[in-house]
């Protein structure tokens, strides 16, 4: 890890590590993605504490770092080293056009649910995952509820415009 | 075969390669291996397991059954619902359902602002409201960037309550785990207990339970006059009671054997799984926010953190009752410590000013009408913060785009990575240590499915 | 104790201090009201004020309901407590399905009043969409007070006959429905669901 002057950012194990509100966040490619888990691995990070997505379909303008290409989707997975006391947020873009990411179920086995309940909520797959099923909504749902494209289904409601 | 960079390094030490016979590298393992998967999981779909139902089986001596436990069941905590493989009465594989308690949290917790975000998550862990909406806050004023700035007192509340809240859920785990168990007066003493807390809670807060008290920018009412002697009234009471429940439950032989040697989970596999809290420190590693990775002001306080030896389920009885005690330890210390001055931050784009104040100040009513109707704007970024609630480690992940409401709200629950720990600890159990097992993990369904 | 008549001088009216009359009406209404057992349906933070309402310090017990009855078989009153989400309708109907008549429902918590604070795509806006409810209790969750006044409400309507009354014409929640067939008529009774 080389932190030299604002010219050159830092970087881990190859991937571009940023800083959100002092917490460290790795920015890594899909197709580096199994590569640079395995290596945090080693690195010490023993539990992956949380894996989730963000569908920015509404926020595309985010700000990312000059050479991260913006993606509908956000894979988010937080690592936790119980041995150094760190944490590690590693985010990975996928693209609307092809929702699949590996499965972490072979290096973190709690990650399973944790991705289930992505692709149920996202529709993002995990190649790689033992039982990629719905898990929070009923087997024959149809759609994604957590896109920013799926309505929050509320009913009409005598005061309109109230906030909820 | 070409030697690794870690092979180099042990051979270089030892002067010799033995090639697969050294310990890989742990990203070289797969799951089966990390966990000594013998299959405990049971790997069917619900469309499946319903097809069964029509199929006409004739029970063979060495065939297993599968069977449904909930969701609707006295002894599932909430509505989980388990699929379980018997052959005979020892549980070989087990698959938990969930999802009959979504509520679709995530998705309504993105068109509230982030002051009614509270009343949102406080709902997910039911048992310990306040220890949600905490950590809900904390990560709204870490992405507002006041979260040096809290009034000490605030900060200080905040603990207090956040222990109050822990005993009160760990009560309520005495109380179900001995109705669970069969020490059904247990139930009753639990919620005895646990009624003297939520009174306490009624006063402070305003309702028993779900408070939406702890708010980004402080706690939204100062704590009464005499909140010391309620304090101090629990306080008294209760270390008295809880040598009641050592007498009628811990050196008790039925206990005992019902507890011990069931529901054994290992380090290794704790860890690979993610699970926290009481389950992680029965298999004896010491592992707790409060001490580890300290949050507010939890590195000024005296206290011990419970570890197990065996990883059964006696273990995280005996955890959870010690962290009853230890909790009213530090509650004890921070009777002395909380100073006076400001319940929430002066901020005035963020915490609403006082009542009295919208009928003198022009600005004043302004800031409120503009913080109740369209909400305090948040700067953009993403922040993930973690607490300790009594379940283990509850984290919230909020990603913000600039607007009132959070772009994406998403809270790390302890109970829905622990429930992954379920078919590991029972498989070769009888089903009557299943229901011993569900409970000793002390699953909050609201939190499962969100 | 009044006098103490003697039969062989009085005839029957000797034994007026020793029979109590009444309309068995009556007399079932008020067992039913005065020992109903609840079907456990705690689904989320309303069941732990359920729970905390059995426990001592409200004690249900005192007002007949005893235990909560796992079995719904075994049970008279299903306490809706909690918010039912999409996956969790089709077992709150079976588990209602499976109760014996007479049953009654009490809806606790906004939630399953009307969806409470969820309105979106994953909770049933009022758990009356799936169960026909009798008595409504508000609040997030209800008090203990709130709960026991809900159940001391029902245990009236049921003693008052009110809500046998009203389930006679809707059918009684289990879709059976009996036609009066005029006399005369040779033909059986079909009972079916209209």
């Amino acid at each position: 890890m080389s932190t030299e002057a604002s010219t050159t950012p830092a970087t881990l194990h190859g991937c571009l590590l940023g800083d959100s509100r002092g917490q460290a966040v790795l920015f890594v490619p899909k197709q580096s993605y199994m590569s640079t888990m395995k290596k945090l691995v080693d690195d010490g990070f023993e539990m992956c504490v949380d894996l989730t997505a963000v569908d920015f379909l509404t926020h595309a303008s985010r700000t990312l770092p000059d050479s991260v290409a913006a993606e509908r989707f956000e894979i988010v997975v937080n690592l936790l080293s119980l041995s150094k006391r760190e944490r590690l947020r590693v985010r990975v873009q996928v693209s609307e056009s092809d929702p699949n990411i590996d499965s972490l179920f072979d290096l973190y086995p709690g990650t399973e649910a944790m991705e289930r309940e992505v692709f149920d909520m996202f529709g993002i797959s995990f190649a790689g995952h033992p039982d990629l099923t719905r898990i929070l909504m009923p087997e024959d749902w149809q759609g994604h509820p957590l896109r920013k494209d799926y309505a929050q289904g509320r009913i009409p409601v005598q005061f309109k415009g109230a906030a909820s | 075969m070409t030697p690794r960079e870690s092979d180099t390094v042990v051979s270089a030490a030892a002067g010799t390669n033995e090639g697969n016979q050294e310990l890989r590298s742990r990203s070289e393992l797969t799951a089966k291996e990390v966990m000594r998967e013998v299959g405990a999981v049971l790997r069917m779909s619900e469309a499946d397991a319903a097809l069964l139902a029509e199929v006409e089986a004739d029970p063979g001596e060495d065939q297993t059954m599968i069977i449904n436990m909930g969701p609707q069941h006295p002894s599932t905590h909430g509505v989980l619902r388990l699929m379980l493989e018997l052959k005979g009465e020892t549980v070989l594989r087990c698959k938990p359902i969930i999802g009959y308690l979504h509520t679709g949290m995530e998705k309504t917790g993105e068109s509230l602002t982030f002051m009614q975000g509270g009343t949102n998550v406080t709902r997910m862990d039911y048992l310990s409201p306040l220890n949600s909406e905490l950590v809900f806050s904390m990560a709204t004023e870490k992405l507002l960037g006041i979260d040096g700035d809290i009034p000490e007192r605030a900060v200080w509340i905040r603990m207090l309550l956040s222990e109050l809240n822990r005993m009160s859920s760990h009560l309520l785990f005495m109380a179900t785990n001995g109705m669970d168990i069969g020490a059904v007066s247990m139930m009753l003493y639990g919620w005895r207990e646990r009624e003297v807390v939520l009174r306490f809670f009624q006063k402070v807060t305003g309702l028993r339970m779900n408070h939406n008290f702890i708010r980004p920018g402080g706690v939204a009412a100062d704590l009464p006059a005499d909140w010391r002697d309620d304090v101090m009234s629990i306080l008294d009471m209760l270390p008295d009671r809880l040598g009641e429940y050592d007498v009628l439950m811990t050196n008790q032989p039925i206990w005992r054997e019902r507890l011990q040697g069931v529901g054994v989970i290992t380090q290794a596999e704790a860890i690979a799984l993610g699970a926290t809290g009481p389950i992680l420190r029965s298999t004896g590693l010491a592992w707790d926010l409060r001490r580890d990775m300290p949050y507010m002001h939890y590195d000024e306080l005296e206290f011990d953190v419970i570890v197990g030896s065996y990883g059964d389920a006696f273990d995280r009885y005996a955890i959870r009752l010690n962290e009853i005690r230890e909790s009213m330890r530090i509650v004890r210390q921070i009777l002395d410590r909380v100073p006076s001055g400001d319940y929430r931050i002066q901020d005035k784009k963020v915490t609403p000013p006082p009542r009295a104040r919208i009928d003198e100040s022009m600005e004043a009513l302004i800031h409120h009408f503009k913080i109740f109707t369209e909400g305090f704007k948040v700067p953009e970024g993403e922040v993930y913060v973690a607490i300790e609630s009594p379940r283990g480690e509850i984290g919230c992940y909020i990603a913000s785009d600039g607007s009132p409401t959070p772009y994406r709200m998403h809270v790390r629950a302890p109970s829905f990575v622990n429930v992954q720990a379920l078919p590991h600890m029972m498989r070769g159990g009888m089903v009557a240590d299943a229901v011993a097992v569900i409970s000793s993990i002390d699953p909050v369904l609201g939190e499962v499915d969100r | 104790m009044g006098i103490v008549r003697n039969v062989l001088d009085d005839g029957l009216e000797g034994l007026d201090h020793n029979f109590l009359t009444g309309r068995i009406e009556d007399l079932v209404k008020w067992s039913r009201s005065r020992s109903s057992w609840g079907a456990t349906f705690g689904l989320a933070c309303c069941a732990i004020e359920m729970m905390g309402t059995g426990a001592p310090h409200y004690d249900l017990a005192r007002f007949g309901m005893e235990v909560f009855r796992a079995s719904p078989r075994q049970a008279d009153i299903m306490i809706v407590a909690g918010r039912v989400s999409q996956k969790m309708a089709p077992v709150l109907r079976q588990v209602y399905d499976q109760m014996m008549e007479p049953k009654w429902v009490i809806s606790m918590g906004v939630c399953a009043s009307s969806g409470g604070m969820f309105n979106n795509y994953a909770i049933v806006q009022g758990v009356d969409q799936v169960v026909p409810v009798d008595v409504y209790a508000p609040g997030c969750p209800p008090t203990p007070e709130t709960l026991i006044h809900a159940i001391e409400t029902l245990h009236q309507l049921i003693e008052d006959g009110e809500i046998m009354r009203r389930r006679a014409t809707s059918g009684a929640g289990a879709n059976v429905h009996i036609q009066e067939v005029p006399a005369g008529i040779t033909t059986p009774v079909i009972l079916g669901s209209r």
